[in-house]
């Protein structure tokens, strides 16, 4: 069985394409792509407003896979990485699209599934007061995740996520994630 | 009390807590994987600051950027202040946003209604 995570891509070499990854999310790595992508919006006088909601999802992004992401399956091509996560950043009419992807068990499908629908079904004004309830009341995971990060992301963009589960095999999914940061919310 | 004084990185910032004059300033980028790790030892400073404070603490929190996860570790810290205040001293929060900055200034505001502390909002021009 051939599963590519790259499929899910139609024109991985279209110019517009700022940052591809893929492989182990480490502390690192996050540097590396938040230097890179930040020198890259410095480099092409990105607007400031519109930069730092960038810069604000993609630490939330990237953290998001360090803390969360399950193990890879036994038979995937890579199995050097701990945390295996993919990140492209591409530049798109009015602002930038982020999508990740990463490894999901099965079992842990529906209740992300259920974490993102109610995001996306809450107005600005119950992100903003989710964000604070969460905030206030929510001690952070023994995963090291404070479980603000989507709702921040919803909140700094405005605009509903993106998602989809391919499935591996039975007992593993791939879960892509698209987050589109434009510059007016 | 020793002052706490941490220079900042590109994913932490700079503090510097000194309980000999009674500023307080946190500025800079707060965006480490584990923020707890970094902010335990400063909200372990404030409880002990809590206990013989100044008549008046001031705190500068002057963030570019900060993480998730650090929001919670900064409510932490507000939660120290706002006992410091509730036993009858003055302090005051001056929270610093760029001018363009929404999202930065709107966090002030969470914590400002979240915490009871006086909290002052300063727009930083570019």
């Amino acid at each position: 069985m051939s599963f590519n995570v790259e499929n899910y891509f139609s024109d991985l070499s279209d110019r517009d394409i700022i940052l591809f990854y893929k492989g182990n999310v480490d502390s690192d790595v996050i540097n590396h792509i938040l230097d890179t992508v930040e020198d890259k919006m410095v480099s092409i006088s990105e607007q400031p407003k519109l930069r730092k909601k960038v810069y604000n999802v993609l630490v939330e992004s990237l953290q998001n896979l360090y803390h969360h992401v399950d193990r890879v399956p036994d038979e995937f091509e890579d199995q050097t990485s701990e945390k295996f996560g993919l990140l492209v950043v591409k530049k798109v009419n009015g602002g930038y699209k982020i999508t990740t992807g990463n490894f999901i068990n099965t079992a842990n499908i529906e209740k992300l599934e259920e974490k993102i629908k109610r995001i996306n079904r809450s107005s600005h004004e119950e992100i903003k007061e989710l964000y604070k309830f969460i905030l206030n009341h929510q001690r952070i995971s023994a995963k090291g995740g404070g479980g603000l990060g989507l709702v921040d992301i919803v909140r700094k963009t405005g605009n509903k996520l993106v998602y989809e589960f391919k499935k591996y095999n039975e007992k593993y999914s791939f879960f892509y994630l698209n987050i589109l940061v434009t510059e007016e919310v | 009390m020793e002052p706490i004084i941490i220079e900042g990185t590109p994913k932490t910032p700079t503090v510097r807590f000194d309980a000999g004059d009674g500023v307080f300033e946190i500025k800079g980028r707060s965006i480490p994987e584990n923020s707890v790790e970094f902010y335990k030892p400063l909200v372990d400073w404030l409880d002990t600051y809590k206990d013989a404070p100044l008549p008046k603490t001031v705190v500068n929190i002057r963030l570019e950027y900060f993480n998730t996860s650090s929001s919670k570790c900064i409510l932490d810290v507000f939660k120290k202040l706002e006992a410091i205040h509730k036993a009858k001293n003055e302090v005051e929060v001056n929270w610093y946003y760029e001018e363009d900055d929404e999202d930065m200034l709107e966090a002030g505001e969470d914590y400002e209604s979240i915490i009871r502390v006086p909290f002052k909002m300063v727009e930083i021009e570019e």
